[in-house]
C-alpha cells in the first residue's frame, strides 16, 4: 500500500516536472525552429521547408546583423571600461575606507535600477538631444554605464571588503607604499570579483533595449534593436536568429556564474 | 598636503556619484518638473488630467498585470524553492535544480520573441496540445494579449525569485524543519508554517525588485501584446514618438513612480511591523 502511494507520488512529481520543462523550454524550442524554418505557415505544425538560408543572410559579412553585433560588442566593451573606471575607486572607498553616510551612497547607486526606467530614459534622451549626443555611441554607452553601475560598484565593494586586511598590513610592514600595496596586493586579490562585475556589466549592456530605444535611435542599432525591428517587420527568422545570438552569452553566464562569484564575495554584496 | 581617509574616500566615490546624478537624478527632476508644469511654465495638474482621461484604463491594466505576475511568480518560485529544499527524491530535485535557472539571464526582448511564437494561435504550445489530442484545432486561441504579458513576466522572473528564495531556505536551521517533519507535519505544512515565515523578507525583496522591473520593461508589452489595452511603458513611448508630448508622458512616468512607491511602502511597512513586534 505504502509502496503504491509513494510510486504514485513519484510519478505525479515526474509528470509535473515534464509539464514544467515543456513550459520552460517550449518557447526556446519554438525560437530555434523559427531560425531554421525557410517556410512555415498554417495549418502546418512544423516548418514546411527547413534550411539555413536566413543564417547565411544574417552572417553575411556585409549584413545588418554583423554590423549590429559589432556595434553591440563595441558599446558593451566601452561600457565595461567606463563602469570599471568609476567602480574600482568607488568600490574601494565603500568596501575599505571610512566613509560618512555609506549606506546612503550604496542606495544612490541602486536608484537607477529601483525606478521604472522608461520615464527616466525619455528625459535623458531629451537632455542628450540638446547636448547633441542623441543617436551616438557615446550617449548609449553613458546610459548603459549608469544602469550597470549598481552591479559593478556593489560587487567591487564586496570584493574589496573580502580581501584580508592582514595581507595589506604585512606588505606595508616590509616597506611597501600605500599605492604599491593597493596595486600589488589588494587589487589582484579583489580581481576575480571585479572581473565578475565586468562580465555582469557587459551582459547588461549587450541585452539592454529600453535605453538604446530612446537614446540610440535611429543611428545606433544594437542587436536587441535589430531583433525588435525584425520582429515588428514580421521577419521571424531574422528575429529568432538574432535572439539566439543574444542567448549564447546569457546561458553561458547562467551556467558558470558560481565560478565567477565566490561565495565569500557573494555573501558581502549589498552589505 | 595629505588627505584624511574620509576626504580620500569621498574623492574616490565622486566620479561614480556624478554619473548617477547626471543620468538619473537630473532627468528624474526633469520628469517631475515637466509633469507638473503647464505650457506657460506655471504649476498645473493638467498633464495628469489628460493622462488620466486618455489612459486610466491602461493604468488599471498595468497594475493588474504587474500584481498578478508577481503573485504567480511568488507561487511558482515558492513551489520550486520548496521542492529544492524539502524534496526527498534526489532525481527530481536534481533535475529541477538543473532546469529552473535557465531563463535567469535571458534578456526580456529574447523572452518576448520566444513567447510571441510560442503562445501564438499556431504556436508550438497550441500545436503540441492539438497533437497530443488535448485540444481540437478549432479551439486554439492566441494568448498574445494580457495573458501573454503575464506568462512572459512569470517565465522570466521566477528563476530570479526562486534563486534568492532557495538560497535563503538553504541557510535555515535544518533542525527546526526536521523536528517539524518528525512531529508528523507534511512537507507542505513544514514549508508554509515553518520555513516560509523565516524567509519572508527575502521573498518580499525579490518581489519588489521584480515588480519595479516589470513596470520598466518596454519590449514585452510592445512585442507580446500589440493592441489596446496596453501597459504604461508603451503609452509613454507612444506619447513621445508620435506627438513629442513630454508633459503627458512624464505625468504617466510619475504615475509609474507612484505605483512602484506603493510596492516599496508595502514592503517597508512589513519590515516596520516586524520590528515593533519583536
Amino acid at each position: 500500500m505504502i509502496r503504491a502511494a509513494s510510486l504514485l507520488r513519484a510519478s505525479l512529481a515526474s509528470a509535473l516536472l515534464v509539464v514544467f520543462a515543456f513550459l520552460l523550454f517550449g518557447p526556446l524550442a519554438n525560437l530555434a525552429l523559427w531560425s531554421v524554418a525557410e517556410r512555415w505557415y498554417t495549418p502546418y505544425k512544423l516548418p514546411v521547408v527547413y534550411g539555413t538560408r536566413y543564417w547565411e543572410q544574417v552572417f553575411r559579412p556585409t549584413g545588418d546583423a554583423m554590423a549590429s553585433l559589432g556595434t553591440s560588442i563595441w558599446i558593451a566593451i566601452l561600457t565595461v571600461l567606463i563602469a570599471l573606471a568609476l567602480s574600482v575607486p568607488a568600490g574601494y572607498a565603500l568596501g575599505r575606507l571610512k566613509l560618512p553616510m555609506r549606506a546612503l551612497f550604496m542606495i544612490v547607486f541602486l536608484l537607477p535600477q529601483a525606478f521604472p526606467s522608461v520615464a527616466i530614459y525619455i528625459n535623458v534622451a531629451r537632455i542628450f538631444y540638446h547636448l547633441g549626443i542623441n543617436g551616438t555611441v557615446l550617449g548609449v554607452v553613458l546610459v548603459h554605464a549608469a544602469h550597470g553601475l549598481v552591479y559593478s560598484v556593489w560587487i567591487a565593494a564586496a570584493a574589496f571588503a573580502a580581501v584580508d586586511k592582514d595581507l595589506e598590513l604585512a606588505a606595508r610592514n616590509i616597506g611597501a607604499s600605500a599605492l604599491r600595496t593597493f596595486f600589488t596586493v589588494t587589487l589582484p586579490l579583489a580581481a576575480p570579483g571585479i572581473i565578475a562585475s565586468g562580465i555582469f556589466v557587459f551582459l547588461e549592456s549587450l541585452d539592454e533595449f529600453t535605453g538604446t530605444f530612446f537614446v540610440g535611435v535611429p543611428q545606433v542599432i544594437t542587436l536587441p534593436l535589430l531583433l525588435y525591428n525584425a520582429a515588428m517587420g514580421g521577419n521571424y527568422q531574422v528575429a529568432s536568429i538574432t535572439a539566439l545570438i543574444l542567448l549564447v552569452p546569457s546561458v553561458l553566464f547562467m551556467l558558470f556564474i558560481e565560478r565567477f562569484l565566490r561565495a565569500d564575495v557573494l555573501a558581502k554584496v549589498g552589505s | 598636503m595629505s588627505l584624511s581617509q574620509r576626504q580620500l574616500a569621498l574623492l574616490l566615490i565622486a566620479p561614480g556619484l556624478a554619473l548617477v546624478a547626471a543620468l538619473f537624478l537630473y532627468p528624474l527632476c526633469f520628469s517631475l518638473i515637466s509633469a507638473f508644469t503647464d505650457p506657460d511654465g506655471g504649476f498645473s495638474l493638467q498633464a495628469f488630467a489628460k493622462a488620466y482621461e486618455l489612459y486610466s484604463g491602461d493604468i488599471f491594466f498595468t497594475v493588474v498585470i504587474v500584481v498578478t505576475s508577481c503573485a504567480l511568480t511568488a507561487l511558482v518560485a515558492v513551489a520550486i524553492a520548496g521542492t529544492l529544499t524539502l524534496g526527498e527524491n534526489p532525481w527530481i530535485v536534481g533535475t529541477l535544480r538543473a532546469l529552473y535557472r535557465w531563463p535567469l539571464f535571458i534578456p526580456f526582448i529574447v523572452a518576448a520573441q520566444c513567447m510571441r511564437t510560442f503562445l501564438a494561435k499556431n504556436g508550438l504550445m497550441n500545436n503540441t496540445f492539438v497533437s497530443l489530442g488535448l485540444m481540437e484545432p478549432l479551439q486554439a486561441v492566441s494568448y498574445l494579449d494580457w495573458r501573454g504579458i503575464i506568462a512572459t513576466f512569470v517565465w522570466k522572473q521566477t528563476p530570479f525569485v526562486a534563486l534568492l528564495l532557495a538560497g535563503a531556505l538553504a541557510a535555515l536551521d535544518r533542525a527546526t524543519l526536521e523536528a517539524g517533519r518528525n512531529l508528523g507535519a507534511s512537507r507542505l505544512r513544514v514549508l508554509i508554517e515553518l520555513a516560509l515565515p523565516q524567509v519572508l523578507p527575502t521573498l518580499l525583496v525579490a518581489l519588489v525588485l521584480s515588480f519595479v522591473t516589470m513596470l520598466s520593461v518596454l519590449s514585452v508589452p510592445m512585442m507580446v501584446a500589440g493592441s489596446q489595452p496596453t501597459m504604461l511603458t508603451v503609452d509613454m513611448a507612444f506619447r513621445i514618438n508620435a506627438y513629442g508630448d513630454y508633459a503627458t508622458a512624464n505625468a504617466l512616468g510619475v504615475i509609474t513612480y507612484l505605483i512602484s512607491a506603493g510596492a516599496a511602502i508595502l514592503y517597508l511597512r512589513h519590515g516596520m511591523t516586524k520590528e515593533t513586534a519583536s
